[in-house]
This record gives C-alpha cells, structure tokens and sequence, in this order.
C-alpha cells in the first residue's frame, strides 16, 4: 500500500461533515469538531508531501473562488485545496470598484446562483460581506476574509501550524502583534485559540488596538516589552502601509523600534518561543528578515503548507455535509 | 573634590513648603546636605547668602528660539544667558524653529546645542504633528525616547479632532505629555484681540473669549476618551479655569499653564495699539487675569511660563494687527512673578511652585526641589530690590519685552547651574 493510500483511507476515516452549512466564522465551529478538522488536515498535509497529492472527493463538485480584493497568497491555495480534492475550480478576480454597493453584490451573487456552483469562497473588502452573499445563494460559502471582521481559515491553519509545533494549543500563551484594529485575521484567532483553550494576548500601539479589546476576553499590552513576557507564540500581523504615514502610526522606523520583531524582542518572550506571520510580510517594519527567516523560531513557511491542507479539510467536511443532503 | 556651601540662606523650598534660614552643601554638580535654621557647612568654597532667598532654578516649559531657522531673532545662546541671567535654570524648546523639531534627530541636535553651551539645560518639546501640519503624527516615541518632555504643536491648533484623538492615544503607550492650546481655530482666525468694548472701540478683530473654553472642552472629552496625559497650553481665561477646574473635579490627568503676561497685564494694556502687548492668546480684561491669579494660589495652575518669543523690531514696528505676537521673558520672569507676591499678595512659595516644583512634577525632572541628591540648580534673588527694566539691556538678541520701563522689585543675583555659578549680578 502506497503513502498516499495510507493517506487517502486515514482522510476517508476522518472526514466529518461540517456543522453548519457555511463557514463564515471561528464561531461557526466548535471545540470537538475543531479536532477532528485538524485530525482532517493532518492526514492532508500527508498526502500533500506524498507524489500522488490528489483525490477525488469532490469529484463533480465546483467550487467558485470570487475574489473582490486583490489576493495570491489564498485565492492559490484555496484553488490548489479545490484542486487537489478533484474539483471543478474557477476563480474570478472581480474589481472592486464595479463591486462597492450591497445591491451589487447581491446581483453578483444571483448571477453566481444560477451558475450553480457547490461551493462559494469568498473574498470582500466589507466586513460582512460573505454572510450577506449566504443569504442570497443556495450553496455553501466559505469565507475568505471580509473586511475587518474575520478570516476564519487563516485562524484553522494557524491553529493546525501550533498544534504540529507543540503538540498541544490548550495552555499556550499567544500574542497577537501589531495592527489589531484593522485585522481580521486576529479576531478570528482570538475567537478560535480561546476556543481551544489558548490565553490570548493583544499587543500593539493604542491607536491599532480597540479601546474595548479588553473585553474580548484577552489581555491588552502596548508594551512588547511587557506583552511578550511568558509568551510561547509571537504571531505578528501586516501593517497596511497607508496606515504608517501618521495616521495612526508616525513612521515605519518608529513602528519598527517598538512594536517590530527582532531578536531582542523575541528575546522577552518564551524560550523556545514560535513565530508566526499571515504573510504577506513587511520586512523591517513589523519583523525582522532575522527572525523571520530562521526555521528554528519561525512557522512563517509552515503557516503557508498548512494553509492548503486545512481548507482541503474544509472543503472535503463542506462536501460531506452537502452529500448528507443537509 | 571641590565642594560648595551656600550659608545663611532664607531657604525657599516649594517642594517641601519650607521657607526658613538655611544652608545647602553641593558636590559634583549634585545637592548633598540641606540643613534647615543655622548650620556651619563645611565645604572648599563657601558663598554666604547674607540672608537672600535661595530656591530651585526657574524651570520654563515654553521657550522660543530662533534656532534653527530664523537664527537672528534668537540663537540658543542668547536664550541660555538670557535664561542664566533671569534665574532659568531649565529651559523647553518648542518645536516651531525651521525645521520643526518632528524627529529624534532634531531632539538631538537641539539638546546637543544646548549642552555644549554649559550655560543651563536646554531641554526640547517635540512636534506631535510632522511640520506641525496637524495631520500626520510625528515621531512620538522616538523623540521621547530622544528626551523630548512633551509634545505640542504650538500655537498651530490641531483642528482635526481624529488626528489629535489619534494622537492622545498613541502617547499615552510612552506615557508622553501632550499639550495643546485651547484656541478655537474658526473663532481665533485674524484676531489680534480679545472681543469686547475695547477691541471694538479701537477696531481691532477679536476673538471671543468662549474660543479658548469651546476648545478646551473638545480637548478635555478626548482626554476622557483616550486617558492620554494633557497639558492645557496658556490658559488664560476665566471661563476656560471652570472648564479644567470641573475636569480636575472628575479626575482627569490635566495639567496647565500659564504665562507670565496673561497674570501681568489685561487688554487696557494694549492702550494705543502698543505692539510689545501684541500677544498670543490676545491679553484678556482685569476679571480674566484676577481669575488666573488666583488659580495660581489654589494650585489650579502648575506652570507659570515666560512664553519666551524672541520677535526682532522689523516684525514689531508694524501696525498692531499686522506685529508679530508675543514677548521675551526669559530676564523678567523672576521680578514680573514677584510682583504677584509684592502687589497680589500671593505667599512667595506659592508664586515659586508653578516656576519650579510644579513644571518638574509635570515633566518629571528631577529639579525643582531643595534636597540631598537633587540636581544643584538654584537661585540667590533679593526678593525686595527694586528694578527697572531696560529692554535695551536684555540679552535676548530681541528686545520685545512689555516689561521695558516698568518698576518691579526683585533681582537675581546668582544662578547655579548643576553646581556651576552661570551668572552673578
């Protein structure tokens, strides 16, 4: 029996259906099903490093990838999940400025409808956006970030990249770095790690942290120094750069100084602490290339492989549930 | 080891409320005894008071200079031993010199200026806007990190009430002062005075006195929202004291201050369009400045400052509307406070808090203070000699002084300097 066999019954045995019939957000999941994702995708990453790296689960499946900002890091490796899955994929990069009223989007999504796709991943610039297009579409829809309000799968693989580098999230202590504000990313990993037990730190300049962060159940620092103290992960978010021009942020230099990851600060945390970056990262503004290139500290590259095998085991959960006629 | 001793002084110390006979011995540019009533202090030089005040050395929080930039006005030598001599021991530059002082490296070269001087410490308030444009935040942290004390763009208002709420919050992770002048952009635009029978009569354009106080609430309610640490620039009228007095009363962390004309002088000064009373904020009337004296007595006021801004006689022999606003006053700080004590009726260590104790609070100096281990920056003024002042004689490089005939009484007749003796009379 091949690896990639091996794989491919281990994935047959795990594969659950998903609980809810989009994925709009961390909340849409829960800790007991969270496991068994992750035991999902572990046997993905698998067939992922073997030769064969296909099967055919969502055979006859199309999965429509509607991107309305601009994104190569996931729009490629949601196509490559599809893929690799056997499914039909197309994906359409659609300009935002056609794309800026709701009534649009909605007339976006009927057009979509009809095309009669299985399942809908979806990228917008508007928070809320992929749980308005859920409403008005008979398909699953998977969301891909929307605005500022949460990236779910980013959340899934960053979560599947700490649990293959400690063993275990619960009882780990995370700090999220950076541009919290603006950052959909964090509020998914907020909701997801607290989930799962992890106690979550916000770390950041006060005019890119929420005044009410506090209340997410999460300890607020301003300080790295202070922040990073007893840290086990060091997840670093991106700066827009539009941000950095005193706005909200005097400079790149000042920001780096005091909120960028270097070895010094990495120092404060944790021995034997993880770095983490949802890419795409700004060398020199919130970590260093130090850091961030050195495997024996970063899961920077790890986040990347993760990030295909845990939206294969979204996908292939989705399609479960899609057989079961739900 | 050369060590000092100043003997037989009447020792006023606001930080400790004590005025009494005393003596303090100096080592290493640092204070190491301070004995209370008589004491013979041994030391390799020792100065005899003779029974003149000894206090800490003025501190200055709002110092213009002409450099960089507009070098003829002021340098940062002629505003030290302009300081030196008016018994400043510290001064803060502001920001509005060319070009603004919006980064650390500016910090730098400012404090760097200044120390190689070895007159008195030259010490700096950063921009909070880049070019104080009030729109892009400056290098905050940077420049605190630098030592800039606080952080201000001057008499340029910050309108923008996202950018200044963006602002406050951002100081408050480094735990930086920011200070702003409550002038309400709109309001204040062109005037030259305050409104009223006054200005009307002799037809200048005012400014309604509510400009400060409508600003000052804006200011205070980002203050509530941010927890950012805020000094209330030259207050200057009544209504504004009952705005930051109700502040105080909910606990914000609001300081202020106030110049030394505003408690000096009232808008009849302005008299016949005399330019040297040209200031900014505009001289306010006599229930105004009564008002502010009295906040000073109360404590409501922890800075009295010079509003030191050097303006050369090209920019002051013009039409009032059309002069440069603003006095020196480094040289007259002392006698013109004195007057509050000689003609107010203020006790002396209250006048000499807000010059000394309460800027150092403020911008956390170790000056300001009469103890063992504190810096040796201290004055000896005779408290009762009579002056006149001679703007002609002052060492500022401008000679704008509101104060230039006037008979006031106190002289400072030595200014100590981290031990050093930086001026004797």
């Amino acid at each position: 029996m091949t690896h990639s066999n091996l794989a491919a019954d281990l994935i047959a045995d795990r594969r659950v259906p998903f609980p809810k019939p989009h994925f709009l957000a961390a909340a849409d999941l829960n800790p007991p099903f969270v496991l068994a994702l992750l035991d999902l995708a572990d046997a993905f990453v698998d067939l992922n490093r073997s030769s064969t790296k296909a099967l055919d689960l969502l055979g006859g499946r199309t999965v429509m990838n509607l991107f309305f900002e601009n994104s190569t890091r996931t729009s490629s490796s949601f196509e490559i999940a599809a893929k690799r899955l056997g499914a039909d994929v197309v994906t359409m990069p659609v300009q935002t400025s056609s794309v800026k009223k709701g009534e649009t989007l909605i007339d976006t999504a009927v057009t979509l409808n009809a095309m009669r796709p299985d399942i809908l991943v979806v990228r917008h610039g508007a928070s809320g956006a992929a749980a308005l297009l859920s409403q008005k579409v008979g398909c699953a829809v998977v969301n891909a970030g929307d605005g500022r309000h949460e990236h779910p799968t980013q959340a899934l693989l960053d979560l599947l990249s700490l649990r293959r580098a400690f063993g275990d999230v619960g009882g780990l202590t995370v700090a999220i770095c950076g541009d919290i504000a603006h950052s959909r990313v964090a509020r998914s990993n907020v909701a997801l790690l607290s989930m799962m037990g992890a106690r979550v730190r916000l770390i950041g300049p006060p005019t890119l942290v929420p005044g009410d962060a506090d209340r997410w159940g999460c300890e607020v620092f301003h300080d790295m120094r202070e922040g990073l103290k007893g840290c086990d992960v060091v997840m670093m978010l991106r700066l827009q750069l539009e941000r950095m021009d005193g706005a909200l942020v005097p400079s790149t230099r000042e920001y780096f100084r005091f909120w960028g990851l270097d070895r010094e600060k990495l120092a404060w945390a944790n021995a034997g602490a993880k770095v983490m970056h949802p890419g795409p990262m700004n060398r020199g503004v919130e970590i260093d290339s130090d850091v961030a290139d050195d495997l024996s500290v970063s899961l920077i590259q790890d986040q990347v492989e993760m990030g295909v095998a845990a939206r294969m085991a979204v996908l292939a959960s989705l399609s479960a549930r899609l057989e079961t006629g739900a | 080891m050369t060590t000092l001793a100043i003997v037989n002084a009447r020792l006023l110390d606001p930080a400790t409320d004590y005025d009494g006979p005393g003596s303090v011995l100096i080592e290493d540019g640092v204070i190491t005894r301070v004995e209370h009533g008589a004491a013979a202090l041994m030391a390799t030089r020792v100065i005899d008071a003779g029974g003149l005040c000894l206090s800490p050395g003025l501190i200055d929080i709002r110092v213009r200079t002409g450099e960089p930039g507009a070098e003829p006005k002021e340098t940062l030598k002629s505003a030290s031993l302009s300081a030196a001599a008016g018994g400043v021991t510290t001064i803060v530059i502001q920001p509005d010199t060319d070009p603004a002082v919006d980064d650390p490296a500016m910090v730098d070269f400012i404090q760097r200026r200044g120390a190689a001087l070895n007159l008195v410490h030259v010490r700096v308030a950063g921009a909070a806007t880049r070019s104080r444009d009030g729109q892009r935040m400056a290098e905050i942290g940077l420049m605190h990190e630098a030592g800039a004390l606080y952080f201000t763009d001057g008499d340029h208002v910050i309108a923008d009430s996202r950018v200044l709420s963006r602002i406050m919050a951002y100081a408050s992770a480094f735990n930086a002062l920011i200070a702003c002048r409550p002038a309400d952009p709109w309001l204040s635009e062109g005037a030259v005075a305050t409104s009223g029978e006054l200005a009307t009569r002799l037809g200048l354009s005012g400014a309604p006195a509510i400009a400060e106080r409508i600003q000052l609430e804006r200011d205070l309610a980002l203050v509530e929202q941010t927890g950012a640490r805020f000094l209330v620039d030259q207050i200057s009228t009544e209504a504004a004291l009952e705005v930051l007095a109700r502040a105080r009363g909910r606990g914000l962390e609001v300081a202020a201050s106030v110049s030394i004309n505003h408690l000096c002088f009232n808008e009849i000064d302005i008299g016949d369009y005399r330019t040297f009373y040209r200031l900014d904020p505009p001289l306010r009337p006599e229930s105004d400045r009564r008002a502010l004296i009295e906040a000073v007595r109360d404590g409501l006021i922890e800075a009295i400052t010079s509003a030191h801004t050097p303006a050369p006689a090209e920019d002051k022999r013009r039409p009032f509307a059309e002069a440069a606003p603003g006095a020196v006053g480094l040289e007259t700080l002392l006698p013109a406070a004195l007057s509050l004590h000689h003609e107010e009726g203020l006790d002396l260590l209250d006048v000499l808090r807000p010059l000394t104790h309460g800027p150092a609070t403020l911008l956390g100096l170790e000056a300001g203070v009469i103890s063992a281990g504190a810096p040796a920056d201290l004055i000896l003024f005779d408290p009762g000699a009579p002056v006149v002042i001679d703007a002609a004689a002052l060492r500022s490089k401008s000679k704008n002084s509101p104060f230039d005939g006037r008979r006031l009484q106190g002289r400072v007749e030595m200014t100590v300097v981290g031990g050093r003796t930086v001026h004797t009379s």
